[in-house]
């Protein structure tokens, strides 16, 4: 190799060409159109056939939407008005049918002074779950969520604000019996102790506790009968409630299905497998019907209750399925490792085995969430008026007899909001904790 | 405890449906769930046949719980204000003004066509006023006492006018739309053998589905109660291009049911709704009942009913005013049907076999004596 100046090398170029732009068909639109639309003829078939499936669709629906009439007393009342705008005989939809009735679709027979509770109670139980959701968030927000129940509760029921709280008193009790006897006695005597006196507060003491308080300032807002729930309050409030307590019980009939205690694992296999192998819709007939007659003659144990109760129950069962894959997917060694760092069972569940198991669930636990909340509709048929229920006893007043698309849609779309946030949130949150793995 | 046997399948009401049933058909159950609802139903029998004094629970409890359809145009809904009102609510209101001098003393308690029974065995209604039909099975099987007919329903025929007919049976070789799986397929079958026509069924499985299929012209008739068809017909663009056909091809009396064991409870039903028949053959009306009952009449029944002469609400443990409460609740039989179903609403029924005896129908009451 010699040092020899290039400019005695005539054919190396010694400035660079300026960049010339790439041929048409090869950028921006056109190349994709042809990439991805006419590669072939067959492609090109497919898409021409597509578009006009498309299009015949949109077109037909499109006006229907468009010209909708939201101004209406009644469907008679509806076509005139289109006929009077669109010329005779048009049609299009008439969502008069959602700004006369959408207060009952959302809220079902709610009083109508009460009208702010629901909402108000969804707003604290949105900033109660942000800290459990949003580990970003400061850790003191969850002293708000551990008082949000009562409050929630107080804002959809109403009565006596000391009700909830002296139920809650219960779990003050337990939780300071744990914490003295723990340090004194034996941990399982303060597990015990933990479980026995809150039950016994709540058999014997906390009725007069709440009456005594009631005596003492009677504070609280109107009480609203669980009949009144309906429409998007009532699924909300079975769907979430059931959501949140499911997830814990589900946790724990995992665990116990791996458990190596006989009566723990077969009890809970028999649950896992009883309640998952009979329809929801029976179990809520069940809660509709057969438990009036097994429960004592008198015992007002509220329908809701029963049918949060029974959808948790189910819930549960899906639930404890999808976390037991999640502790199968994990490997043997993360068990071993558990073990050889000396912690005890649930320490070694909490620190180790639970955080990753549950984070492989996410995409399953959420999709039974979504599933458990879109479920919440089959309350129509014990005689609730949950959204669909009330769009069969809207079509049967005289003024909106004949309405179906636009309830539908209506319902449809609201439920599509709640499912495709909880999944925008699943994904979140799977970004969020495999950031650290890869 | 009776065990549960194949009967349990009659006792199952008729028509398959689901929760978007929009018309007046008395049996609503999926005879998939009459198995499950027989046995649900024979347990209930077992723990629900000893409720006594109906009355004094409902009084303790002051307010009526009454099982009523969870949406039935014409019969039963609730407004935009939840507020119930329709034909069945309207004799829910007057009992509960019977009984606590108060139309708006009710729980209206929602039931389907598969809870509604059990809700009623098992204590959960008091009396349940829900377009259910009266039927052999019902009454000594399910242990109930229909305690009369507010309402004489039947299978009827929906054709569009330009179809050219007038009658049923010139219907040969037609397209009929209905509901597989009911009595109403039954009847249907039964009524062209009888008269020795032919047709095509095209089943649909809810009433909802079959208005659609109507109205697309996939068939050329829609069948099913006639109280239904009316309702249907309401919500059409252009009611009075389809007719409903004369004939009816079935039985269908609907009315107000309770448990067997409280005979004294049944009575302030039955009694209540006779009033109200009676008030309409006598001529009282809501209008005017405070002025009649204010002092005695010429006419002897007249003032038994409205408490101004003898012990009559005594005799059932209610006040003597009780007929009064109950008519002025929401009038007479007559009223109730122009207001909720009659010929100037929507629904546009005729009383037909709903007149009074005195009028060619078949509502009587018993004499007040």
């Amino acid at each position: 190799m010699t040092d020899a100046p290039d400019r005695e090398q005539s054919y190396v170029r010694t400035a660079m060409l300026p960049p010339q732009t790439a041929p048409s068909t090869q950028v921006g639109a056109v190349r994709w159109v042809h990439e991805n639309l006419l590669s072939s003829w067959l492609n090109a078939i497919l898409t021409i056939l597509s578009v006009y499936f498309v299009w015949t669709i949109v077109s037909s629906i499109y006006p229907w939407l468009a010209n909708s009439v939201w101004d209406a007393t009644s469907l008679t009342d509806c076509r005139a008005k289109m006929d009077e705008r669109l010329g005779e005989g048009v049609r299009a939809a008439c969502f008069a049918v959602i700004s006369d009735r959408w207060q009952q679709l959302v809220f079902g027979f709610y009083p109508q002074n009460g009208y702010w509770r629901p909402p108000t109670a969804l707003f604290v139980f949105l900033i109660a779950i942000a800290p459990v959701l949003f580990t970003q968030l400061p850790r003191k927000l969850l002293w708000f969520t551990m008082i949000a129940p009562i409050l929630i509760f107080t804002l959809l029921w109403g009565g006596s604000i000391w009700a909830p709280i002296s139920v809650a008193l219960g779990f003050v009790i337990g939780f300071i019996a744990y914490r003295v006897i723990g340090s004194r006695f034996s941990a399982l005597l303060a597990v015990l102790a933990a479980i026995i006196l809150p039950i016994l507060y709540w058999f014997t003491l906390s009725g007069t506790v709440n009456a005594a308080l009631t005596a003492i300032a009677p504070k609280g807002l109107p009480y609203v009968e669980s009949k009144d729930f309906g429409g998007f309050t009532l699924s909300i409030v079975i769907g979430l409630t059931s959501i949140m307590l499911s997830l814990p019980l589900g946790i724990l009939l995992a665990l116990g299905r791996q458990s190596n205690l006989f009566i723990i694992n077969k009890v809970s296999v028999v649950f896992i497998e009883v309640i998952r192998g009979v329809p929801l819709i029976v179990w809520l007939f069940t809660a509709q019907l057969l438990l009036n007659y097994f429960l004592p003659k008198g015992t007002n144990f509220d329908l809701m209750l029963r049918v949060i109760i029974m959808v948790t129950l189910f819930s549960s069962a899906y639930i404890a399925e999808v976390i037991r894959g999640g502790l199968a997917a994990l490997p043997k060694g993360q068990y071993e490792a558990a073990d050889a760092l000396g912690l005890d069972y649930w320490k070694s569940m909490r620190l180790i085995v639970l955080p990753q198991a549950l984070r492989i669930s996410i995409p399953g636990i959420v999709s039974s969430f979504i599933g458990l909340f879109k479920d919440t509709t089959l309350v129509a048929f014990i005689g609730m008026y949950d959204p669909i229920g009330l769009t069969s006893s809207i079509r049967a007043s005289t003024d909106w007899n004949g309405v179906y698309w636009e309830l539908y849609i209506f319902v449809g779309l609201i439920f599509f909001i709640f499912c495709f946030s909880m999944s925008r949130y699943s994904m979140y949150l799977e970004r969020k904790l495999h950031r650290g793995n890869r | 405890m009776v065990l549960p046997d194949p009967s349990a399948r009659n006792r199952a009401p008729k028509n398959a449906t689901s929760a978007e049933r929009i018309v007046g058909n008395q049996e609503e159950v999926n005879m998939n769930n009459s198995v499950l609802l027989g046995a649900l139903t024979v347990v209930g029998l077992a723990a629900g046949t000893s409720h006594a004094a109906t009355l004094d629970d409902v009084k303790a409890r002051g307010a009526l719980n009454c099982g009523v359809n969870t949406g039935l145009v014409g019969f039963a809904a609730p407004d935009a204000n939840g507020v119930w009102d329709g034909f069945d609510i309207g004799l829910c209101r007057a009992v509960a003004a019977a009984i606590f001098g108060d139309p708006n003393a009710v729980n209206f308690i929602p039931t389907t066509g598969q809870t509604r029974f059990t809700a009623l065995a098992s204590g959960e209604v008091d009396v349940l006023i829900r377009n259910s039909t009266w039927t052999y099975s019902r009454d000594t099987d399910l242990k109930f006492d229909w305690v009369g007919v507010n309402y004489y329903d039947g299978q009827g025929f929906l054709a569009p006018a330009a179809l050219g007919v007038s009658s049923a049976k010139e219907l040969d070789g037609a397209t009929v739309c209905i509901q597989t799986g009911t009595t109403t397929e039954l009847n249907l079958a039964d009524f062209f053998r009888v008269n020795n026509i032919t047709y095509e069924p095209v089943p649909v499985a809810t009433d909802a589905e079959a208005q659609q299929q109507y109205l697309a012209g996939a068939c050329d008739v829609f069948t099913t109660d006639a109280s239904g068809l009316a309702a249907t017909r309401a919500t059409f663009e252009k009611p009075e291009e389809h007719i409903l056909l004369p004939e009816i091809i079935s039985k269908e009396p609907l009315g107000p049911l309770v448990r067997h064991g409280d005979n004294a409870w049944g009575d302030i039903i039955r009694w209540t709704y006779n009033a109200l028949l009676s008030a309409e053959e006598l001529g009282i009306t809501s209008a005017n009942v405070a002025e009649m009952a204010a002092a005695p009449t010429n006419n002897p029944e007249i003032n038994r009913i409205l408490g101004t002469e003898g012990e009559m609400g005594a005799m059932m443990g209610l006040e003597p005013n009780w007929a009064v409460n109950a008519i002025a609740a929401g009038g007479n039989y007559g009223e109730l049907f122009e207001k909720n179903i009659g010929e100037n609403t929507p629904i546009g029924l005729a009383r037909g076999l709903n007149a009074l005896w005195t009028q060619g129908g078949l509502q009587y009451s018993p004499p007040f004596r």
